[in-house]
């Protein structure tokens, strides 16, 4: 069975949505809250193309890897979150600018 | 225009619109929403390309989970975001120049990408069409993949315990229960009062 859509549709949306997810790094610099959720988009991106080619190579380990991928980023989200918390709790304000605490 | 081919494009442009929306919305609970919608739509982009199992774990974990922490998150957070959205466009030429260079690449890359034919169906783990989704998954993921699996599972443990240690905090004016204190009471610090009715200690 041939696949209906072709690899390339799929490849075109991950790059845009790659590319939306680094352009909101730079655009949102100072809020660490959008910069998490850009870095959450990159990670679809790939597993967009994860699936993609373990779609059209007709290959399970494609979508076993992007599972890893989803766990890490879960984990990350969490993490980063948390780390988010206590440095609003210090600070009282999240901007990246603020931190450099461990400049030293 | 076949129909898994019109939902492809109906699902893609909602993603793209959405994230363009996380990354330039005013307010971070409108980017979170966005971000959910997202999520939504690329799991349907996820059904298309045959990993059902996947795209019904993106709802659960990411809009279920993810989602919703960075919604309580925002919301929890006393946050000035006008204050943080001033000086918002000054990297903005540094990221368009770094976002088209970074897109014309993706795009010639996926253009030019060419799969000789015998390469499908070669791969480590072919996927056999008469078996669910899920049940394929779920039998390479306990027996080939068992290792990664537990790795997973420790990654997640050693998030969970680091997210407790990070954000766990003792208020020092905060009364708790300290069982064994409880229990080494004796009966010589208590005194049984008989109180007259109406009057009161």
């Amino acid at each position: 069975m041939t696949p209906v859509i072709g690899l390339g549709h799929f490849l075109t949306v991950a790059a845009i949505l790659f590319t939306i997810g680094v352009f909101g790094i730079f655009l949102n610099r100072k809020n660490i809250i959008v910069i998490l959720m850009s870095v959450e988009l990159i990670l679809l991106a790939v597993n967009i193309n994860f699936v993609a080619f373990s779609n059209h190579l007709g290959d399970l380990v494609g979508q076993v890897f992007a599972l890893l991928i989803l766990t890490v980023a879960a984990a990350e989200a969490a993490i980063g979150l948390a780390i988010l918390v206590i440095f609003f709790r210090n600070r009282g304000s999240i901007a990246v600018d603020d931190v450099n605490m461990m400049k030293g | 225009m076949t129909l898994p081919l019109f939902f492809f494009y109906l699902f893609s442009a909602i993603v793209v619109a959405s994230a363009i929306m996380v990354i330039s919305s005013r307010n971070p609970v409108h980017s979170v929403l966005f971000l959910i919608l997202a999520f939504v739509n690329a799991a349907g982009i996820f059904m298309l390309a045959g990993a059902e199992f996947l795209a019904l774990i993106l709802i659960v974990v990411y809009v279920g989970a993810v989602a919703v922490l960075f919604l309580f998150v925002v919301m929890m957070l006393d946050v000035d975001f006008g204050e943080l959205r001033k000086g918002i466009l000054q990297y903005a030429p540094v990221g368009i120049v770094v976002g088209i260079i970074l897109l014309l690449e993706l795009l010639l890359v996926a253009g030019s990408a060419f799969l000789v034919p015998e390469a499908a169906g070669t791969g480590v783990l072919p996927i056999d069409r008469g078996v669910e989704n899920t049940r394929a998954l779920g039998q390479v993921l306990y027996t080939n993949y068992i290792y990664l699996f537990q790795a997973c599972g420790l990654v997640l443990l050693v998030a969970m315990i680091g997210a407790i240690v990070l954000t766990l905090r003792h208020k020092p004016n905060v009364k708790r229960q300290d069982i064994a204190k409880q229990v080494a009471r004796t009966k010589a610090g208590i005194e049984v009062v008989k109180v007259e009715s109406g009057k009161g200690l």
